[in-house]
């Protein structure tokens, strides 16, 4: 096997948690790994604290939703950073939209709450134990996630623009 | 010997009234409106790249201190003119509404560029589509961001509002019914 990061990260998680990743792959200068739900936190956890991994930041995270993949339409990203040895990865989960109940990731990246209450404002996922999660940047009296596909993203209030010049 | 510059000082044209030796007879209306028209206090509601524009409009090349404007207020308080330059979120709408709320009558407001207008470019779920949705508004200026020298203009139009307007307006019930629309008391 190749001396790849992918392979490096991919052998390491599969000898501690076997089956619970479901697929990996290189996209690009990404490793990718998509995981089951239940294992996310131990897995974060792990790839943090262990010292060959030490990915000891959480670049960034944003919720997924693919509405044809039934069964699976939500899925959340999570990127990660190990800063001493400049290597990347992504995490990915994916679960039903009447399920979306995940556990939080405050408790290893302080980071963690603030992307997690975005991901709650558009796309409605519940982090469980999240210390306070509400809306973060729409405001509180909207009454829906709006980067859900079902909903348009146009303002439905707005008035001068008709079929006839905007084809809507 | 010296040279005496006599500075240069434009004054307003005195309104239209009768005249005579040593007194000068017009209505009180017209002086208030004289008065007000020329010493306007913007308050700058900026949020975005209209308010750059707006920044060169009160620099010193188009300086709208020319039109007696160049006492910018920070306060709602003590604001005549509210001018509110750019996109304005759904979640800011609350805050201008109050900022409008808290200025005291006789009041104005400019709304200056598409995205205060009509919500421009941002037709989407976070964007306030105009700001008349919330408050009254007495000058639209267009653009995308409008010049500078639409910018004037805009505040060439309101001083005429501000100058032609009655001097207990404020108080008519027409008045009262089109804030009453707005929810605002």
């Amino acid at each position: 096997m190749e001396n790849t990061l992918l392979n490096t990260v991919s052998e390491k998680l599969k000898s501690k948690f076997g089956d619970a990743i479901v697929f990996s792959e290189q996209h690009y200068d990404f490793p990718v790994f998509v995981i089951k739900r239940e294992k996310i936190i131990d897995i974060i956890q792990f790839l943090k604290d262990d010292p060959e991994m030490g990915f000891g930041f959480l670049t960034t995270m944003c919720a997924l939703h693919f509405p044809e993949n039934k069964g699976q339409e939500m899925g959340l990203m999570y990127q990660l950073q190990n800063m001493q040895k400049n290597w990347r990865i992504r995490l990915k989960i994916f679960f039903p939209i009447n399920d979306v109940v995940v556990p939080t990731a405050t408790g290893l990246f302080a980071a963690a709450n603030w992307m997690e209450r975005q991901e709650y404002d558009f796309f409605g996922i519940i982090f469980k134990g999240h210390p306070n999660l509400k809306r973060i940047l729409n405001m509180d009296e909207m009454n829906y996630f709006p980067m859900r596909k079902e909903y348009p993203l146009e303002d439905a209030a707005r008035e001068d623009k008709n079929d006839s010049m905007f084809g809507r | 010997m010296a040279e005496i510059i006599t500075p240069k000082i434009n004054i307003t044209e005195k309104p239209p009234g009768h005249e005579g030796h040593g007194f000068f007879a017009t209505s009180l209306d017209k002086v208030v409106g004289m008065a007000r028209k020329n010493s306007l206090w913007p308050l700058p509601f900026a949020t975005s790249c209209c308010g750059i524009e707006f920044m060169a409009t009160m620099g010193s090349h188009y300086d709208l201190g020319r039109f007696g404007s160049e006492r910018l207020s920070f306060s709602p308080r003590q604001a005549d003119l509210l001018m509110v330059m750019g996109t304005i979120a759904k979640k800011m709408g609350p805050i201008l509404r109050q900022v409008y709320e808290q200025m005291a009558e006789p009041r104005w407001v400019l709304s200056m560029g598409a995205c205060a207008s009509s919500g421009g470019i941002f037709d989407t779920y976070s964007v306030l589509q105009g700001i008349d949705r919330i408050i009254p508004v007495d000058v639209y200026i267009p653009g995308c961001p409008p010049r500078p020298e639409q910018v004037i203009d805009g505040i060439l139009k309101i001083q005429e509002l501000v100058q032609s307007e009655a001097i207990r307006r404020r108080d008519t019930p027409e008045y009262k019914a089109m804030l009453a629309k707005y929810g605002i008391e």
